[in-house]
C-alpha cells in the first residue's frame, strides 16, 4: 500500500535542497495544491432527491466527491473546480450548480 | 588474475560489460558498434549472464528503455555510434538530469552527411553539454577497464550520472589486440550489484522526471553542474582503486615526455598512441616536444590539465571534429577559454584532422607539428585538405 | 433528465474507492482525459509502474515539487513512453528474477496522448508491442495535441478545426480521416486490444482489468473528452462521450486474439452524427453537406467494424 508521506519542505528550494533528479518522494502531494479556487460555481446537494447511486462520485474528474457516513455524497470544495459534471449527470436532479459569490 | 586473450576490441568491450552484472541491455546495431550489440546478444542468448536484452527498434528507444530500466533500479547498458548517438541526443540530457547512471559505449564515427561510417569525434561533440561523464580510451585494454569502471563511477552515490566510454570506431573497435580480461570474481568484488538511490516500485511510489518551472529550472542546472564537476573526484578515486586491484594505472589527464617540453600536443582517444610515436621521432630530431592526453573529456579536468601544460610555450590541440562556422575544434575551443584568464599561458594552436576515417600516421603528426609551428595567427588549420 | 437510462450498469459500489491520482492535479474543468486516467488507475490498483509521455496528463500531474501520482511514475519525453515502459518492464523482470525486488507481479503501463501514440510515439509503440513486453499501453485520445495548444494530430477527426487545421476559407479544418491505431495494434497481433471511453466507466474498468490479466502486451485506446480543445461546455463532458459512442463515431469494442466483439449496445440504427458534432466549437463551421459526408463515412466504418465482428476468427 502506498503510504502517504507529507513531504513538507520549505519553498522555494535552494539548488542543493532539490531532490536529486527532481524526484518527488511524497506520493500524491499534489493534494497540497487546492484547485477549489478555480471554480466560479459550486455544486449543491439536495439529499431529499438523492438515490445514492454514486454516479456523481464516479464521474467527477477531480475525484473530490466522497460518500458521507449516511451514504449520501458531497464534494470537497477545496478541490472542486466547478465543472458541473456531477449536476449534469445526476439524473434525479439532486445537484444544482450555484454561482460563487464574489 | 584475469586471462590474457587475443580479441577484437568491440567483442572485448561486450565481454567486459558482461562481467558487470548488468540487468538490462538495450542496444541497436550500427557500424562500427555492431559487434558490441551482436556479442552482447550472444552472451545473453547463451545464458552466460542473467540480464534482459531489449532488441529495441531504434537508438532513441535504446536510451529510453535504459532510462526506464535505470529508473526501475536496474544496471542498464547501451552502445551506439554516430547517427545512433545523434538519434539519442534528445534523451541524453534528460537522463543526466534524472540522475540515472546508465553506461554506454560509443564507437566514435563521423556523422552524416555525407554518410561516412569511419572514425572521428563528430558524433560525441554535439553531446558534449548533455551532462554525461565522457571518457576516451586509447587502446583495447582501456576499453575493457574503463567499461567496467564506468559503472562504478556512474553509480557512486556522489555522482549518479550517466557515463559514455568513447572507443574510436574501426581504429579501435575492429582491432584485434592482446588483452587482459579480469575474472568474474575480481570484478564482482570491485563492482557489487547496483544499489539505486531510488527506484520505481509500488513499495515506495515515487515520481521521476517531473518538470520544473522557471522558479526551479536554474537550480536544477546548478545541481547537475555541481554533480558533474564533483564526478572528477570519483573518477580519480575509482582509477586508484582499479590500479590497486588490477595493477593498471589511469589518470584523468595523461602526459608523455612532457616534463621539459616547450611544445605539447594534445589528443583524445586512439590517436594518442600514434602521437606518442611522433613525439619520439621529433625528440630524436632534437625538438622539445611532449604529449598530453585527455582521458576525461567531461567533466573537463581543469586543474589537472592546467598542471600538465604548465610551463610549455606552445600547445597544439589536435581535434577530430569541427564546430562548423565557429572558433575551430571543440577541444581547442574549450582549452582556449579555460586558459584565457591565466597570466602565464601557452600559445594555443589548433589542428583539425582525421575526419571521416582519414588515417593519421606518425608522419602526419610530425607534419601537423611543423604546420602549427609555422603559423603566424591563431586560426585553426584543417589538416590534409586537398586545395 | 434521462441520459442515464441504464444507470444500474454503473454499479459504482463495485468501483475501488481508493484514489490513485490525487485531487490537486491541474487538468481543466471537466477534463475527460484525467477522468479516464482516474478509472484506469482504479482498475489496476497499487501494483503498477506508470511510464507517461509528455502531454496534458504529464503537465497537469507532475510539476516539481508536487505529484498527483500515488503509484510509481516516470516521465522522460514525448515520443518514448512505450520504450521507457519497455525498460521498466525488463528491469522489473530482471530484478525480480535476481531477488533484488519483492517476488510479486507488478504491471508496467505506458500512458500517452494521441500525439504520443499515433504520431511521434508510433514507432516506439510498434517496437514495444512487437517485442511482446508485459505491458499495457494506454492511448488517451482527445483528438489533438492539447497540451501545446490544440494542434491537429493524425487522430483528429475529419474537418475538425484545430490551431494547425483551422477552419479556413480554402481548407475547412482537418483534411484527413482519423488514423485507426487499434487496427494497427491488431495487425501487431497484440493479444488484447480494446477501445473505451470514461463515459462508460465499468466497461473501461473491465477492459483495463482484462488487459492487465494478459501476460504480454495489451493496448487500450481510450476516447478522452476534452472540453477545452473541442470548445464545448465542461458539464457535458460525459454526455459527449456517450454521444460519440451512440453515433458510432467511436464504437466500443475489444479484440481478443484477433476476435472482434462489440462491447456496446448495438442499436438498430445509429444516432445521427449531427447530435455529436453540434455541441462542439471545433465543428461549428460544418455545413449540412459536410455533416452528411461525415455521416456517410461513419456508416461505412461502422459496417466494416460489424463485418469484422462477424467474420474475424481468433488466431
Ligand atoms: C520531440 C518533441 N516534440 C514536440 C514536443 C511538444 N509537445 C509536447 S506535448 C505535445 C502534444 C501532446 O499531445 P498528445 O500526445 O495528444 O497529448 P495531450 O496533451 O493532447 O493529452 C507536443 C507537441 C515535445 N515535447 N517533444
Ligand atoms: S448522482 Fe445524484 S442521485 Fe446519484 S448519488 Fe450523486 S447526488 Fe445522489
Ligand atoms: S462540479 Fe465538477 S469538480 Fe466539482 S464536484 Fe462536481 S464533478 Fe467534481
Ligand atoms: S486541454 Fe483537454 S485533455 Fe488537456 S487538461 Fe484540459 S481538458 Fe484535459
Ligand atoms: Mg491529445
Amino acid at each position: 500500500m502506498a503510504k502517504k508521506k507529507t513531504e513538507q519542505k520549505k519553498w522555494p528550494e535552494k539548488w542543493h535542497e532539490l531532490n536529486p533528479g527532481c524526484m518527488v518522494f511524497a506520493a500524491g502531494n499534489a493534494a497540497n495544491y487546492k484547485t477549489g479556487s478555480w471554480k466560479s460555481q459550486r455544486p449543491l446537494w439536495d439529499n431529499a432527491k438523492c438515490i445514492k447511486c454514486g454516479i456523481c462520485y464516479i464521474f467527477c474528474p477531480e475525484g473530490c466527491i466522497q460518500e458521507t457516513q449516511d451514504g449520501f455524497y458531497e464534494a470537497n470544495l477545496d478541490y472542486c473546480k466547478g465543472c458541473g459534471i456531477c449536476a449534469h449527470e445526476c439524473w434525479p436532479g439532486a445537484i444544482v450548480m450555484r454561482e460563487e459569490e464574489e | 588474475m584475469g586471462k590474457r586473450v587475443g580479441m577484437e576490441v568491440a567483442i572485448a568491450a561486450a565481454e567486459a560489460v558482461a562481467l558487470c552484472n548488468i540487468d538490462v541491455a538495450a542496444v541497436y546495431p550500427i557500424t562500427p558498434q555492431s559487434h558490441i550489440a551482436e556479442h552482447m546478444a550472444d552472451i545473453i542468448h547463451d545464458g552466460r549472464i542473467d540480464a534482459e536484452f531489449i532488441t529495441v527498434e531504434s537508438e532513441h528507444s535504446a536510451i529510453s528503455a535504459c532510462a526506464g530500466a535505470s529508473a526501475a533500479g536496474a544496471r542498464a547498458y547501451t552502445a551506439t555510434s554516430s547517427q545512433g548517438l545523434m538519434l539519442m541526443h534528445e534523451i541524453l540530457p534528460i537522463v543526466s538530469a534524472m540522475r540515472l547512471p546508465i553506461c554506454m559505449a560509443n564507437a566514435n564515427r563521423a556523422v552524416s552527411g555525407p554518410l561516412n561510417i569511419w572514425n572521428d569525434h563528430t558524433d560525441i561533440m554535439p553531446q558534449r553539454d548533455s551532462g554525461w561523464i565522457s571518457l576516451f580510451v586509447e587502446n583495447g585494454q582501456e576499453a575493457i577497464d574503463l567499461s567496467i569502471m564506468s559503472f562504478k563511477i556512474a553509480e557512486d552515490p556522489e555522482v549518479m550520472l550517466p557515463c559514455v566510454v568513447n572507443i574510436d570506431g574501426f581504429q579501435l573497435t575492429h582491432m584485434i589486440e592482446p588483452l587482459e580480461l579480469p575474472s568474474q570474481a575480481e570484478v564482482a568484488k570491485f563492482l557489487p550489484p547496483r544499489k539505486a538511490f531510488a527506484q520505481l516500485h509500488p513499495d515506495n511510489p515515487i515520481s521521476m522526471g517531473c518538470f520544473a518551472m522557471p522558479d526551479t529550472y536554474t537550480e536544477t542546472v546548478k545541481a547537475k553542474e555541481v554533480a558533474l564537476r564533483a564526478a572528477k573526484k570519483v573518477v580519480t578515486k575509482v582509477f586508484g582503486e582499479w590500479a590497486k586491484r588490477f595493477g593498471r594505472k589511469y589518470s584523468v589527464v595523461e602526459t608523455y615526455r612532457a616534463k621539459d617540453a616547450d611544445t605539447l600536443m594534445l589528443t583524445m582517444g586512439s590517436m594518442g598512441e600514434t602521437a606518442a610515436t611522433a613525439v619520439d621521432e621529433l625528440r630524436k630530431a632534437g625538438r622539445k616536444v611532449g604529449l598530453v592526453k585527455l582521458r576525461l573529456w567531461r567533466p573537463f579536468p581543469v586543474e589537472e590539465f592546467k598542471a600538465a601544460v604548465q610551463g610549455c610555450k606552445t600547445l597544439i590541440v589536435m581535434d577530430r571534429a569541427i564546430s562548423t562556422g565557429g572558433a575551430g575544434g571543440p577541444v581547442a575551443t574549450d582549452v582556449k577559454s579555460l586558459l584565457y584568464g591565466d597570466k602565464k599561458k601557452p600559445r594555443v594552436l589548433n589542428v583539425i584532422a582525421g575526419l571521416g576515417g582519414r588515417d593519421l600516421t606518425v608522419g602526419d603528426f610530425v607534419a601537423m607539428f611543423d604546420l602549427a609551428k609555422k603559423k603566424k595567427d591563431e586560426t585553426f588549420e584543417l589538416y590534409g585538405v586537398r586545395e | 433528465m434521462n441520459q442515464v437510462q441504464n444507470f444500474e450498469i454503473f454499479a459504482p459500489k463495485l468501483v475501488d474507492r481508493k484514489e490513485y491520482f490525487s485531487a490537486g492535479h491541474r487538468a481543466c474543468q471537466g477534463c475527460g482525459e484525467v477522468l479516464a486516467l482516474r478509472h484506469i488507475l482504479k482498475a489496476l490498483g497499487d501494483d503498477v509502474v506508470v511510464a507517461n509521455a509528455t502531454g496534458c496528463m504529464e503537465i497537469i500531474s507532475s510539476g516539481y515539487p508536487q505529484s498527483a501520482w500515488e503509484v510509481p511514475y516516470v516521465h522522460v519525453a514525448f515520443e518514448n513512453a512505450a520504450a521507457v515502459g519497455s525498460g521498466v518492464e525488463a528491469a522489473l523482470k530482471a530484478l525480480r528474477r535476481k531477488g533484488r525486488i519483492a517476488d510479486r507481479n507488478v504491471k508496467t503501463i505506458a500512458v500517452a496522448g494521441d500525439g504520443g501514440t499515433c504520431d511521434i510515439g508510433l514507432q516506439a509503440l510498434s517496437g514495444a508491442m512487437e517485442r511482446g513486453h508485459d505491458m499495457i499501453f494506454f492511448c488517451l485520445d482527445n483528438e489533438a495535441y492539447m497540451n501545446t495548444g490544440i494542434q491537429r494530430s493524425s487522430a483528429t477527426p475529419f474537418m475538425a478545426a484545430t490551431t494547425t487545421s483551422p477552419a479556413g476559407h480554402a481548407i475547412p479544418g482537418q483534411r484527413t480521416q482519423k488514423k485507426n491505431v487499434p487496427e494497427i495494434m491488431v495487425a501487431h497481433k497484440v493479444p488484447y486490444v480494446a477501445t473505451a471511453c470514461p463515459s462508460y466507466p465499468l466497461d473501461l474498468i473491465n477492459k483495463v482489468k482484462k488487459a492487465a490479466a494478459v501476460k504480454g502486451p495489451a493496448y487500450v485506446h481510450v476516447f478522452s473528452m476534452c472540453p477545452t480543445g473541442w470548445r464545448c461546455a465542461s458539464e457535458i463532458t460525459i454526455k459527449m462521450g456517450r454521444l460519440v459512442v451512440e453515433t458510432g463515431v467511436f464504437p466500443l469494442y475489444e479484440v481478443e486474439n484477433g476476435k472482434y466483439r462489440l462491447t456496446m449496445e448495438v442499436p438498430e440504427k445509429l444516432r445521427p452524427v449531427g447530435d455529436y458534432l453540434k455541441p462542439q466549437g471545433r465543428f461549428r463551421h460544418l455545413t449540412p453537406s459536410d455533416v452528411e459526408k461525415i455521416q456517410e463515412y461513419v456508416n461505412r466504418e461502422w459496417e466494416i467494424l460489424l463485418n469484422k465482428v462477424e467474420c474475424m476468427q481468433p488466431w
